[in-house]
């Protein structure tokens, strides 16, 4: 903790306060969505498509229908003939961003339930509503449907071949976009750089896999025509918009609520076709009904990520000083794209990372294939992006025989240059500037956790000689945080005096609650007991934004310092009347207003929130509106950008190929940290997500379009035993574009982790110039560098 | 994600459950621990549309020294296996192999027989009980018989066993004097079904590998018995030379199949570097070390 933050901010902002959510959730008092049990509730549940490419004929529910316990079937074509598509464009990006990079954007809506043609594994064609889920699924068997099938597009390359088959023919081509930047000279510098390397990297496609999977239940009330839906997302207030244009229900009518949410990690980051088909049943049936994703199907039709292909030439000196950087990359989109050309979007901006290159360019393809809808997973766009650029940077240290950690320290941009106009446009449409960080300190920090460099390198050198193998992995990034476009919170003080606080975040485990209240403790200078957060509910903001891109405690600390500025004002000068006093010469203390240097000229919260009550005998000075509450959005001028160097040690077994890590370590820096143990604990979470996609996760697919990992049997997430030591550091430098300082960290910690384990392995098989420049790192592909060196 | 309809038979007694078995063979399973059955038929994969739930049985739960062997009951708990000083000190492979199986939570519901039964390819308990010439004892409405390891396995989640049938017991020969034993295996995760394990009982006669009992699971179809690796090793010393032409030998006798997680290639290769360390573990334990 920066301790000169700490005694600017005073109070509770930058303690480990304990998490006001774990208490529900120890005793088993937590509320999901599948917890929820109402009165006549019946159950929903979608057939699933087992071809990824086919055209869909005669769909025959006749059978289901007539099954005991069966309430309600329905074809493709019954759910296009009622709802609309979603809107391909949940995600606006801004004019701004359209100017400054070269786009060509078509992005397919998205069909409920499809009646024309299925576009991958896992997208439904029908579905039933029953007594219960077992029943459901009984009458799902005896749908008769008609799939033809047609050529899949099983991977991006497939789809960009001349003559492939359309995904949407009504597109013309299987590109969602076409993006394209420069900075400085691009490409045209290559040809002036000394050395150039030219390397394909490719990350695979893995996922978000959150403990608790998908799941919705909603309610419709006929007398009052008002809906209420529970969801398990990320984003209530998308969920509400998008029931409301395809149900023409006015917002106000429809209550989203996200309850307890085990993991979201991106992947509940946008609305799904099942949010709007469970209200609409809801509605449709005048029954609660409930849908609860079970793991197979989550696994094929939540959305996946990564899974980019990415050409990079890199140009640069003798001394290893980087000179220009082209890229050229598909991303590989599956059948729909529901967060647009977000993903690419953050690839474009990161590539350059924490160094000072001159010369940049990049185009990109968002590339319709039919695969599982590709949309942002913790990092969104900075893992695959990274992978390329810091196995780049390994690749031009090996070229000229120099250490990786020295090349990068002759890249990084230094302290002093901050901020650091980067000359690239962010996805804001702001032109980047790094705000505020010191690169090269946060790399030697990593490596002095290690030992030191020197001490690195001896200890390779020793196992060297003893025919065992240990590498060093570095991976460094800059996370842009705290994006807008805007979040909404409310402050009111209650009667009793106490700060409710609301906000449009949609938490899903991370601690918002308690955040929250440490910002507004501190900002109405109360006990922490007295402040009531609520968040994930549209019923208590008119519009929220949601919980994704690394953004709450930046954005929502925003809404809430405005509303509670703009309800203090009122406080003051309803204060000054109650005291008769001058409002400078006011001053808020102990739970309330006082007059300075006055011990007993006080008035706590509770006496002003009375006294500004409508009606008789209130005591507002005239002209002041009766209440105190302000719902306030935060429109934040544009991103913050947090920072990290990873490192680790790992071992190497010659006969296996076995990767063993010795010690991960991260030097984070977030800006001011709110609560450090939270924080702490954030960045973990992402590091053992990232080694998960950089080592074990893959959702693998066969050149027919067929997924191979389809449970949790297959695809490989860590566990608590795959977890290797990990040390976390963090460096606290305040973001200048904040009241606090702050800056985001939900992501950052996936996104070095499979460059890091990369670059190690490679480092360790130096002796062989081994090259793994696509993930997963595989034992196999590790073991068979050895082979080749005795055959 | 729910299993189709069936019926869920609990029989308190073996005769009982041979009964049912006869009455519903063609469409019943047996449960027993039910941790691959289960999700089998939560997938709807496996449909029976009986179970026959062994699980109130308590006469299929023991372990039993009958002199030259361990009598060990279907439905045996892999946890009391583990916790058994008895299957540690008199078929210390056993014991060995069950350390390897999956995490606590599913051991502790997991049974031998359930395991044997279900003949998993990557599984443990079918490669030592081939390794150590274990007999299994089957029981149905029509009489008892033995089957001998060697033909209990036929291939993937295939066993002789008839479908009226039901695995009672597994007879698995006490370890000889000198014998030292070791299960190996590599796992992409910690408890997951191996890439590649071999388990090894050596009987060593001072520097000579006098007796030699290894097989291996997740390289083929069912367990392997490495005949070959056993040839090379057997009344040799265990030197390198020696110890690497093993190696060689089981990566030659298995055809593993590539999948998600390995190539072929690489679960071949595997299968030697398991057998190499597999042997030396257990003749290292044979030489009165554990």
């Amino acid at each position: 903790m920066n301790d000169d933050v700490r005694k600017q901010t005073g109070g509770y902002i930058g303690q480990s306060v304990p998490r006001r959510e774990d208490r529900n959730l120890l005793l088993g008092q937590g509320e999901f969505v599948a917890d929820i049990q109402l009165p006549n509730m019946v159950h929903a549940a979608f057939a699933r498509s087992p071809l990824p490419h086919a055209t869909i004929g005669d769909v025959d529910t006749e059978a289901a229908r007539a099954v005991d316990g069966v309430c309600f079937v329905a074809s493709g074509a019954d759910v296009c003939a009622e709802l609309p598509p979603i809107n391909g464009m949940q995600v606006v990006t801004p004019q701004g961003w359209r100017d400054r990079v070269d786009t060509d954007i078509l992005i397919p809506d998205q069909p409920l339930v499809p009646e024309d043609k299925v576009r991958y594994v896992g997208e439904a064609f029908a579905l039933a509503v029953a007594d219960s889920r077992y029943i459901a699924e009984d009458a799902l068997e005896l749908i008769e449907a008609e799939l033809i099938p047609l050529p899949p597009l099983a991977e991006a390359e497939t789809a960009l071949a001349t003559g492939a088959v359309l995904i949407h023919e009504h597109l013309g081509r299987n590109v969602a976009a076409f993006l394209h930047t420069k900075k400085g000279d691009g490409a045209a510098a290559m040809d002036a750089c000394p050395n150039r390397l030219s390397r394909r990297f490719v990350h695979h496609r893995y996922a978000a896999m959150p403990m608790e999977t998908r799941g919705v239940v909603a309610e419709y009330d006929g007398r009052t025509d008002t809906l209420t839906v529970w969801s398990s997302t990320q984003i209530v207030h998308w969920v509400r918009r998008e029931i409301s244009t395809a149900l023409d229900m006015p917002e106000e009518r429809i209550r989203c609520i996200a309850p307890d949410v085990g993991g979201g990690f991106g992947g509940k980051g946008h609305v799904y076709p099942e949010d709007i088909l469970v209200a609409w049943l809801a509605k449709k049936l005048d029954r609660p009904v409930k849908w609860v994703e079970d793991r197979h199907e989550h696994i094929l039709n939540a959305a996946h990520s990564r899974d980019n292909i990415y050409d990079v030439e890199i140009g640069f000196d003798d001394d290893g000083r980087i000179l220009a950087v082209t890229s050229s990359f598909l991303v590989d989109s599956g059948a729909y794209t529901p967060v647009g050309a977000g993903i690419a979007g953050n690839s474009i901006a990161h590539m350059l990372g924490p160094y000072d290159i001159p010369h940049y360019e990049t185009d990109c393809k968002i590339v319709l294939t039919n695969r599982t809808p590709n949309a942002p997973y913790r990092g969104a766009g900075r893992p695959e992006v990274g992978f390329a650029m810091e196995r780049a940077v390994d690749l031009v240290a090996n070229h000229l025989d120099l250490d990786p950690a020295k090349v990068r320290f002759r890249n990084m941009i230094p302290a002093d240059a901050m901020p650091y106009e980067v000359g690239l446009t962010y996805r804001d449409g702001v032109p980047m500037v790094y705000d505020s960080g010191d690169y090269p300190e946060a790399l030697n920090r990593a490596l002095d956790a290690l030992g030191g460099l020197d001490d690195i390198r001896a200890r390779q050198k020793t196992a060297l000689a003893e025919g065992k193998y240990l590498g060093l992995g570095i991976g460094c990034y800059v996370e842009g945080t705290g994006v807008g476009p805007f979040e909404g919170a409310s402050v009111k003080i209650d009667s009793t005096g106490k700060i409710m606080v609301a906000a449009g975040a949609c938490p899903q485990g991370q601690g918002h609650e308690t955040v929250f209240a440490q910002f507004a403790a501190d900002m109405w200078q109360v006990p922490i007991e007295d402040v009531f957060v609520t968040v994930a509910d549209t019923g208590q903001v008119t519009q929220g934004y949601g919980t994704i891109a690394s953004r709450s405690t930046v954005t929502a600390s925003g809404a809430i310092k405005i509303a509670s500025d703009t309800v203090q004002e009122k406080a003051f000068a309803i204060a000054a009347n109650m005291l008769e006093a001058g409002e400078t010469d006011l001053e808020m203390r102990d739970s309330g207003i006082g007059v300075k240097g006055v011990p007993d000229m006080h008035v706590t919260w509770r006496d002003i929130a009375r006294a500004a009550k409508p009606g008789w005998d209130n005591q507002r000075p005239d002209g002041v509106e009766a209440g105190l509450e302000s719902t306030s959005y935060y429109e934040p001028p544009t991103v913050t950008w947090a920072y990290a160097a990873n490192v680790a040690l790992v071992w190497i077994d010659p006969e296996t190929g076995q990767i063993d890590i010795e010690k991960y370590v991260e030097v984070h820096d977030a800006g001011l940290l709110v609560n450090p143990s939270l924080a702490d604990g954030q960045v973990k979470g992402g590091l053992v997500q990232g080694l998960g996609g950089g080592l074990l996760e893959e959702l693998a697919y066969d050149d027919q379009g067929q997924l191979l990992t389809g449970s949790l049997a297959d695809y490989l997430l860590p566990t608590a035993s795959d977890v290797p030591p990990i040390e976390v550091v963090h460096m606290e430098t305040p973001s200048p574009l904040n009241a606090f300082g702050v800056k985001g960290l939900g992501e950052g910690g996936a996104i070095a982790p499979p460059v890091v384990i990369a670059n190690a392995v490679c480092d360790a098989l130096r002796p062989f110039k081994a090259e793994l420049n696509s993930t997963p790192v595989r034992w196999g592909d590790v073991a068979n560098f050895f082979d080749g060196a005795t055959a | 994600m729910k299993p189709a309809l069936f019926s869920h038979l609990v029989p308190t007694t073996v005769q009982e459950a041979l009964e049912m078995m006869g009455d519903h063979a063609a469409e019943a399973r047996v449960l027993a621990g039910g941790q691959s059955l289960v999700p089998m038929m939560n997938f709807r994969l496996a449909r029976p549309s009986v179970l026959v739930d062994l699980n109130r049985i308590p006469d299929l739960s023991y372990i039993d020294d009958r002199g030259d062997y361990l009598a060990v009951g279907a439905m045996t708990r892999e946890r009391a296996i583990e916790n058994s000083a008895l299957v540690r000190d008199a078929c210390p492979l056993v014991y060995d192999a069950t350390l390897n199986i999956a995490h606590l939570p599913i051991r502790s519901r997991g049974t031998i027989g359930g395991s044997i039964s279900n003949a998993d390819p990557a599984a443990e308990y079918p490669a030592t009980m081939l390794a150590l010439d274990a007999v299994m004892i089957a029981k149905s409405g029509r009489g008892e018989r033995s089957i001998p390891a060697a033909e209990f396995f036929e291939g993937v989640l295939s066993t002789t066993l008839n479908s009226d049938e039901i695995l009672t017991e597994i007879r698995v020969p006490k370890a000889p004097a000198d014998s030292g034993a070791a299960f190996v295996e590599i796992c992409r995760r910690h408890g997951d079904f191996a890439l590649a394990g071999v388990g090894a009982q050596v009987t060593m006669d001072g520097d000579s590998v006098a007796a030699v009992q290894l097989a291996a699971c997740g390289v083929g179809p069912g367990p392997v018995r490495l005949t070959e690796a056993e040839a090379v090793l057997r009344d040799n010393s265990l030197t390198n030379e020696i110890l690497s032409q093993a190696e060689q030998a089981a990566s030659a006798q298995v055809d593993p199949d590539g999948d998600a997680h390995a190539s072929a290639a690489y679960r071949r290769k595997l299968a030697g570097v398991m057998t190499k360390r597999a042997v030396q573990q257990a003749a290292g334990r044979a030489g009165g070390g554990v």
